[in-house]
């Protein structure tokens, strides 16, 4: 059982059907948090996450919503609204990468990165203001990116849209302290997922060469500190971004 | 309508014992910043049930100026 206390809270995890998101959405759940499971694609895979929530005394749903699409979103916040009457906690996780060299990179794989790792952040943000500021408290984790903080060759797209989530955790962290709403976002480094299997094997190598602490992360490592972050021990903390990547970013 | 406005604004600003007419100006007399006006017009959404766009509060800057936008909405 977590040390964290999130009972009768509701929490919105985007992405959440695998890799980190899946991992922050049992841990908020084991926390006592009302867990909504958003996914773009597979439902069997959201369902799945549900399924080990419920089945250990958990509440959770699935929800489907592309969250780059601006109206799409406002509709499942809406529907989530309408049924939790309000949110707490909104871990913006979804992400996706098309890796390429700049040269290579088409201008839709550009944009299809920015779009939903960036701006799906925005809308989920943008669809709930009203709902925090109602609220008078909440918490805002955006989850980031080794790669917006560092750089990284042959990510463009992703780190520009990662170091994107960063000033905007910045920005509304400012903008919504007076209200009590925390803002802050989470660099992971290398975690093991779906995401970093695709990396080669002298990738592999490469990386592990620039993790201090010798090791990928777990999804665990992350949703630990989101759910330290979510939780009233860290109420004195906002527009901050925390590195969880084994000591990569010294 | 102005007597519900003022106790809207009391409670919200958290102000006492501050007269609010309809000359009172947001910024300048209460120290409301853009937030707070936001934080009031969701109150008085709520309160009169009409919805008042973002855009629309950027003309408003006075007590008065927001009695008569929700006098003519509401009406």
């Amino acid at each position: 059982m977590s040390n964290y206390d999130l009972k009768d809270k509701v929490a919105l995890v985007t992405g959440a059907g695998r890799g980190i998101g899946k991992q922050i959405a049992i841990q908020l759940a084991q926390c006592g948090a009302k867990v909504i499971v958003n996914y773009c694609g597979s439902k069997e895979a959201a369902d799945e996450v549900v399924d080990i929530i419920t089945s250990s005394g958990g509440i959770a749903e699935s929800l489907q919503c592309d969250v780059s699409d601006f109206i799409e979103t406002k509709n499942m916040i809406e529907k989530i609204t309408d049924k939790y009457e309000k949110v707490d906690i909104l871990v913006n996780n979804a992400g996706v990468t098309r890796d390429n060299l700049m040269i290579k990179m088409s201008e839709d794989d550009f944009d299809l990165v920015v779009t939903t790792n960036l701006k799906g952040a925005f809308n989920t943000i943008r669809h709930l203001y009203r709902n925090f500021i109602k609220l008078r408290a909440g918490k805002i984790i955006n989850i980031s990116s080794v790669s917006g903080v560092m750089g990284n060759a042959g990510q463009a797209n992703y780190s520009a849209s990662k170091a994107g989530m960063i000033g905007l955790t910045k920005s509304l962290a400012r903008e919504l302290a007076s209200r009590n709403i925390c803002v802050n976002a989470i660099a992971p480094g290398f975690v093991e997922t779906d995401m970093t299997k695709k990396l080669s094997g002298s990738a592999m190598e490469g990386a592990m060469q620039m993790i201090p602490l010798k090791r990928f992360g777990r999804p665990e490592d992350i949703a630990d500190m989101v759910t330290f972050l979510a939780s009233e021990k860290a109420d004195y903390i906002t527009g901050q971004v925390i590195c969880v990547d084994g000591g990569m970013s010294i | 309508m102005l007597e519900k406005i003022a106790q809207i604004i009391e409670e919200k600003l958290g102000l006492d014992g501050v007269e609010i007419t309809e000359k009172t100006r947001f910024k300048e007399d209460l120290n409301a910043d853009s937030l707070d006006l936001f934080d009031l017009v969701m109150e008085f959404e709520d309160e009169f049930g009409t919805e008042i766009p973002s855009e629309d509060l950027e003309g408003i800057t006075t007590v008065g100026a927001l009695l008569d936008y929700i006098e003519k909405k509401a009406g």
